[in-house]
């Protein structure tokens, strides 16, 4: 038997610029158990349905993460719609699915750019990011925003977009899916971003259902999950299939979130071609009585929202699950028996959002 | 395993192409037509009703009624744009431009030459004719 020690992992580590710890068992260099603390940016912004109003709490909703900030906002404002049983003009659901997955292409672009800066790949993370500007450029000429967005409204989105800027950003995905087919090639077939993640981190379904996994930590293991497939917004018109990979390591970690981002470029493709002309909200009056349950596939995975409001301008109880928090026990299970030189990496593939996850 | 050097096409692209940033204080950003830089106000239209002030969700805005103006922090702003979907006369917006740092926080107040309209007179009631 080596020696044993506990080594400490974070809160700060150059891999991740967000707080989260890790106690690491080892064995030598072999990691026998990691234990995670969570706690370090607790903001208290649930608690703030006590002091803002629930047409206010959008804009709050929205600060609960600067990367899947856009489908916070859109899970508050279906949840609130839920309640007051408002009707969401055809357009607006159409106009969330655009957005929607804009935030996820740039969310893996970003991920991909983490994951090459985590193995020291780093001119391959400039492309990486390169890449997902031209997609907040987009963000910033549709909405006016390149990180909050403030474009939901309970009862629709505040911003249209016209039928010309949709055809402009289909032609620049076009012409992006080009430079991102190449970029992530490297990922894909490169033998040292390979030797890196092929084999390493592997969890089986069976484990990533008993640990509670969401999102692309799941498909990677194999698991058809995905809450688009619920049909919220326009997803029940669009036809996609769910991306999965039966490989269970970090590769196919990669590889989900890469087909994931054909498969965005694919949705906004249909959602232009087949959006209506409506109105993009409607008028919402009163005050919301009653509780909501809103499931939605965010980037990073499956985000639950729980809303209770009891007729006045407070809510009652504003709960929100976020993916990262469901993924830490199967980061846990993945780190288990790695080497220790492959650990910040394995936090990376959960694509952590602590933030996100202490609200 | 893998291919060998696939990156290497990049590499020789990355040399005969252009940077992808811009020569920032030489080149300044342009901003798109939406962009959410700053509020501004139409002073003319406002009428002090104190609608921004209530909704504005951190508190950033100030409506003093008796003294007639009508005042913003920017610094605490966080360009949500609620305030202009509140507004009755619409004379608030949201436009391009960020506000600069600065080592101190200010107040941007603005002067609103709103008069209230004057109570009307109240109309002659016939008084009961004596007789």
């Amino acid at each position: 038997m080596g020696n044993r020690s506990v080594v400490p992992f974070g809160p700060q580590h150059p891999v991740l610029p967000e707080p989260v710890h890790l106690d690491l068992v080892l064995e030598d260099e072999k990691v026998l158990a990691a234990i995670p603390s969570i706690g370090f940016v607790h903001r208290g912004l649930e608690s703030l349905t006590s002091k803002k109003d629930f047409n206010e709490m959008v804009y709050v909703a929205e600060r609960i993460c600067g990367i899947c900030s856009f489908m916070h906002g859109m899970s508050y404002c279906m949840a609130l719609e839920d309640i007051m049983n408002v009707e969401v003009p055809r357009r607006a659901d159409y106009l969330r699915t655009i957005w929607g997955e804009m935030s996820r292409l740039h969310s893996h672009l970003l991920w991909l750019g983490l994951l090459a800066d985590g193995f020291g790949f780093e001119s391959l993370f400039m492309h990486s990011w390169r890449l997902r500007e031209k997609i907040l450029d987009m963000f910033e000429a549709s909405t006016g925003g390149r990180v909050i967005f403030s474009v939901n409204t309970i009862g629709g989105v505040l911003k249209d977009m016209p039928a010309d800027m949709l055809k402009d950003f289909v032609r620049q995905l076009d012409e992006m899916e080009k430079e991102i087919r190449e970029t992530t090639a490297i990922f894909l077939d490169d033998y040292t971003v390979k030797s890196r993640l092929v084999d390493i981190g592997i969890i089986s379904g069976e484990d990533a259902i008993r640990r509670g996994a969401v999102g692309p930590m799941m498909r990677a293991s194999g698991i058809n999950v995905d809450m688009r497939k619920n049909g919220y917004g326009a997803y029940n018109d669009i036809d996609f299939e769910v991306i999965t990979s039966n490989k269970c390591d970090s590769y196919a970690r990669c590889e989900v979130r890469i087909g994931e981002i054909f498969q965005s470029i694919d949705i906004i493709r249909q959602c232009v071609a087949k959006i209506p002309d409506t109105e993009i909200n409607t008028k919402v009056t009163g005050m919301p009585n009653g509780e909501s349950i809103i499931r939605v596939e965010q980037p990073r995975g499956e985000a639950f929202y729980h809303v209770r409001a009891n007729g006045t301008k407070f809510l009652d109880r504003f709960r929100v699950r976020t993916p990262t928090f469901a993924n830490i026990p199967a980061l846990a299970q993945t780190l288990q028996g790695c080497q220790y030189s492959d650990v910040p990496l394995l936090v990376l593939t959960i694509d952590p959002c602590i933030s996100c996850t202490e609200r | 395993m893998g291919q060998f050097l696939p990156f290497s096409k990049q590499v020789l692209k990355n040399l005969f192409s252009e940077p992808a940033t811009t020569q920032y204080p030489f080149v300044p950003r342009e901003y798109p037509e939406r962009t959410r830089g700053h509020v501004d106000i139409d002073k003319d239209s406002c009428i002090l009703c104190g609608m921004c002030m209530r909704s504005c969700p951190p508190g950033a805005i100030k409506v003093d009624r008796a003294g007639k103006t009508w005042s913003i922090n920017r610094f605490d702003c966080i360009q949500c744009g609620y305030c202009t979907e509140k507004c009755p006369k619409k004379c608030l917006s949201i436009t391009p431009g960020y506000q600069e740092p600065g080592p101190e926080k200010f107040v941007y107040m603005v002067e609103v030459p709103y008069e209230p309209p004057k109570p009307a007179a109240k109309p002659a009631t016939p008084t009961p004719s004596q007789s």
